[in-house]
């Protein structure tokens, strides 16, 4: 998952434009499933195993915030919009690029005279340094920021969720002969509302579904108040603002961690949400839980994972697909 | 065009039947089915030529943003609750009229200036509405619990080309559908859907999709348009939109992101044509009823095309007459192109 997980990461694929990602993962895909099709919103959905067994969806979400400019003033300075949350204080001397592939520098007003302020949106603006009659109003960008990794992880822009997209690969990869109809979707527009996983759901009707993504850990300085931590490996979704899972699913993930010795952390998140909030809700509902994995920093151009983590997750869930699902629901 | 009337009914959100009876007169004989949903959308088919198979889903939303009664004060006032987004800063000495048979005038109260000026918080809460009853029994005789209350203010024009009434969002979206009933059969089989609860939450459209099953969908609407002086030192500053501009295709809002190709093949005719057309800047953009189609069952691909207004959400919109008739002109042109291939992602 090493190498691909960087290229994954590094693709440009923000909310609504995920052209470029879906046609990396549908290269290292096509070989992996039966049936692959694109969806009317950009999904890639792919289907994997002999389909005698349960209908299970099991998605990650393949787009990554940005930003949309919305007005190029007379000194070609572009002033955006967000997809997805943004952050004020990350965005300063970031480096975003274009589909065209022109990297900018997102700017504030008052960089020296009032350190301290931090404006909101509409303080900003992104610098190409002249190129602006290269870029129109509605196009669209991404973190730009090299991956950087070590034998113990990753550091890279795009980890919230191509992290996901890496882990659903290498689990297609082992559950080829699975008895169950699995459908993994690669979904668009998570960072804007779920939107895809929701219509996603809806024409696959599957009979339980799983969402990997990544979840903030809460062993920074003064960092968020939850239990998770880098390194003590998958996080099993209990509940977030938007999503409690059903007992039966968070019971059979932790009783397939233990049974298999795979170092698992119980999550509870205080903020924040995943696409298992909208799954849930399409048709006359779906049972739906989150294998998480742990990260930092998320939603800054410097994310953080550890491969350990990384295995975790996909051992995980190879592991929770290859039980008796029986009992898994009502 | 029956902007005027269109403009001068009422029907706040919840309330559209004024709205829907006038459209339904002005289209009946010229589409071949019309039906009201539960929700009270207006769901009129026009069949196509048969030259193409697609289904097309044109939605402009009939209500207004008013005021319901929620109380009769001693003293004869109505207390109010907003019906969709209106800023509480528009609302000292405001007219309204009550939604019934016989359209009571009335205003909201002020305070005049003799005592004190106004150095407090200005607050629906603190905001009632004066009808000219002075017991709390003629209140609610004259505007019971539930009442309905909207904008008073005539259509008119300021020019030849700029005209001024109340909820030309989107009056001014329903008279552009209305013109596509009353035009020629399309390729395709049109659904024009007169929808409801727009303001309040996208709700009447969030049925549509399950029952149409379209191909497509495309919002009219009328969008913000915030036209603030130029300060010639400074780099220009944005607009949202600007009137007079043409046909305004919308990039992103926060209900939803325009499926790329669609809009793409909008801009593409739009240039080709020689037609004015300007951009939504996504930055202030609300969310419109393409927000919840593009989403509904398994996804629809879905973009929005507005005429610029402005002072939205108030009792003076302002529209150019050279907009609408620009959007009429690239949703001629470019809908019969629409093909299933350039619909895909």
């Amino acid at each position: 998952m090493k190498a691909l997980l960087e290229s994954l990461a590094q693709a440009w694929g923000p909310s609504g434009y995920e052209h470029q990602i879906r046609a990396l993962i549908q290269e290292k895909a096509d070989s992996l499933a039966r049936e692959i099709r694109v969806d009317t919103l950009g999904n890639l959905i792919c289907r994997v195993g002999r389909g005698t067994g349960r209908r299970v969806m099991i998605s990650a979400h393949m787009d990554e915030i940005g930003l949309m400019v919305s007005h190029i003033d007379r000194e070609g300075f572009l002033r955006f919009t967000n997809i997805g949350a943004q952050m004020p204080n990350v965005l300063y001397s970031a480096r975003v690029r274009f589909e065209n592939g022109i990297v900018g520098v997102v700017g504030v007003e008052n960089a020296y005279t009032e350190r301290q302020k931090m404006p909101a949106l509409p303080g900003f603006y992104i610098d190409v340094a002249g190129r602006s009659d290269e870029i129109r109003v509605g196009d669209v960008a991404g973190y730009f920021a090299p991956a950087v990794a070590d034998e113990h992880g990753l550091i890279s822009k795009g980890l919230d969720d191509r992290s996901g997209c890496a882990v659903l690969l290498s689990a297609m990869e082992a559950l080829q002969d699975s008895e169950h109809d699995l459908y993994f979707v690669f979904t668009v527009q998570e960072e804007v509302g779920s939107r895809g996983a929701m219509t996603a759901a809806y024409a696959i009707q599957p009979e339980f579904a799983l969402a990997v993504d990544v979840a903030p850990t809460g062993d920074t300085p003064k960092g968020p108040q939850n239990a998770l931590k880098l390194g003590a490996g998958v996080a099993v979704k209990i509940k977030d603002v938007r999503h409690i899972a059903p007992p039966e699913i968070k019971n059979h993930l932790i009783q397939t961690a233990e049974k298999y010795n795979i170092p698992y952390q119980r999550e509870v998140l205080t903020f924040g949400t995943t696409e298992a909030s909208t799954i849930q809700l399409t048709q006359s509902g779906v049972p739906s839980g989150v294998l998480s994995i742990p990260c930092r920093h998320i939603h800054s151009p410097s994310e953080m994972v550890r491969w350990d983590d990384l295995e975790t997750v996909r051992d995980l869930l190879v592991a929770s697909l290859t039980e008796d699902l029986s009992g898994i629901l009502r | 065009m029956l902007l005027k009337e269109l403009s001068e009914a009422i029907g706040v959100s919840g309330a559209e039947g004024q709205v829907r009876d006038l459209i339904m007169n002005a289209i009946e004989g010229h589409v071949d089915e019309m039906r009201i949903d539960t929700m009270g959308n207006l769901i009129a088919l026009k069949r196509g030529t048969g030259a193409s198979p697609l289904r097309g889903l044109l939605a402009a939303h009939m209500d207004e943003v008013g005021f319901i009664v929620t109380g009769h004060e001693s003293n004869g006032l109505l207390s109010v609750e907003a019906v969709g987004g209106i800023d509480a800063k528009i609302l000292p000495a405001l007219r309204i009229v009550v939604d019934d048979k016989k359209r009571q005038p009335g205003h909201f109260v002020w305070k005049p200036i003799h005592f004190g000026g106004g150095q407090e918080i200005v607050s629906l809460s603190n905001m009632q509405v004066d009808i000219g009853t002075t017991s709390k029994d003629s209140a609610a005789s004259a505007a019971p619990l539930g009442s309905r209350l909207a904008f008073d203010s005539q259509y008119i024009h300021l020019s030849d080309d700029v005209v001024r009434g109340k909820a030309l969002d989107d009056r001014v979206g329903c008279a552009e559908l209305i013109e596509l009933c009353l035009g020629d059969p399309l390729p395709f089989d049109l659904y024009a859907c007169f929808t409801v609860q727009e303001e309040v939450g996208l709700r009447g459209a969030s049925v549509l999709v399950e029952s149409i099953q379209p191909d497509f969908a495309i919002a009219l609407e009328a969008t913000a348009c915030h036209e603030v002086p130029q300060d010639d030192d400074l780099p220009d500053q944005t607009t949202v939109t600007k009137l007079g501009q043409g046909a305004v295709m919308s990039l992103m809002d926060r209900t939803s992101i325009a499926h790329p190709r669609l809009l793409h093949h909008f801009i593409e005719v739009a240039e080709r044509e020689g037609i004015p057309h300007q951009f939504r800047s996504p930055q202030f953009a609300g969310g419109t009823d393409a927000g919840i189609l593009h989403k509904s069952g398994a996804g629809v691909p879905a973009i929005t095309v507005s005429v610029p207004c402005r002072y939205l959400h108030g009792p003076h919109c302002m529209v150019s007459l050279q907009d609408i008739e620009a959007v009429l002109r690239l949703l001629r042109t470019a809908l019969p192109e629409i093909t299933q291939e350039g619909l895909t992602r």
